[in-house]
């Protein structure tokens, strides 16, 4: 597994563990209800699962497990453009969910353009490699 | 593929038809308890319990003594995820909040075995 999926992957296991915090909470809320306010805490809920837990496993296993070009150092294309939408999701992330809690509405959009932008690294990534294998002809 | 892998998937994939036959009702007019059953039978039944599975199958091998880690971890976390999950759709409709936090600990649970089993296979080649 390449460095930057690693970070992708363990990145995305730490979302994993807080966002089934935050939901073990809610739900434990929903049942005795000792804490009205953390329903505040819904939508940082849904974004560390939705877009810091299966999105960005997403991004770091298609990143290690599509098809190269070669075994040379480039062989999975442009590696800044990964380490690029690694950073720029997990900004997002956080923005979003700190606009979520605290902030002005301005936040979340914010967070949501750099989690986009994101996207579009990633997406300059894969789209040259969503081939046949770089090894076989086939 | 083994055995834990092939039992996530099979259920994943009866969550995946539960949960859009959730949907299905939900759209007809079903009753209110039955949105975050339909979200959660979606997210965590099939979404969740496939990549559990897959990654069991599939990430680095831990060594090679335990290839997947610790089995006994991945066994309890597999029905540690399951009664969770089942727990909810039970409650839900009972609104029974005894049921309710049973389900949320077990569910966390599963997460924290997950993390912990699969953390030391996510590493370079």
């Amino acid at each position: 597994m390449p460095r930057v999926s690693v970070w992708f992957v363990r990145a995305a296991l730490v979302y994993l563990g807080a966002g089934f915090t935050v939901g073990t909470l809610l739900l434990a809320n929903k049942g005795i209800g000792f804490a009205p306010a953390l329903w505040r805490w819904l939508p940082v809920h849904l974004e560390l699962l939705l877009v810091g837990w299966f999105v960005q496993l997403v991004m770091g296993v298609a990143y290690w497990i599509f098809p190269r070009f070669g075994m040379s150092p480039a062989a999975r294309g442009r590696e800044g453009l990964a380490w690029l939408a690694l950073g720029l999701l997990n900004a997002g992330v956080w923005v979003v969910c700190a606009g979520a809690l605290a902030g002005p509405p301005a936040l979340a959009t914010l967070g949501r353009v750099a989690e986009l932008a994101a996207a579009g690294a990633m997406a300059l990534n894969i789209w040259s490699r969503t081939r046949a294998s770089g090894i076989s002809p086939m | 593929m083994p055995p834990l892998t092939r039992w996530y998937i099979k259920l994943s994939l009866v969550y995946f038809v539960a949960a859009l036959a959730a949907s299905v009702w939900q759209a007809a007019g079903g009753p209110l308890w039955l949105t975050p059953i339909y979200i959660h039978l979606l997210v965590v039944g099939w979404i969740t319990g496939m990549i559990f599975g897959v990654a069991y199958w599939m990430f680095p091998k831990f060594s090679k003594e335990q290839p997947r880690g610790a089995d006994g971890l991945a066994v309890a976390t597999f029905a540690l995820l399951q009664a969770g999950l089942l727990l909810r759709i039970v409650a839900e409709p009972l609104q029974a909040g005894g049921l309710l936090v049973l389900s949320a600990v077990s569910q966390w649970l599963a997460g924290v075995g997950f993390i912990a089993n699969t953390w030391p296979r996510v590493k370079e080649r």
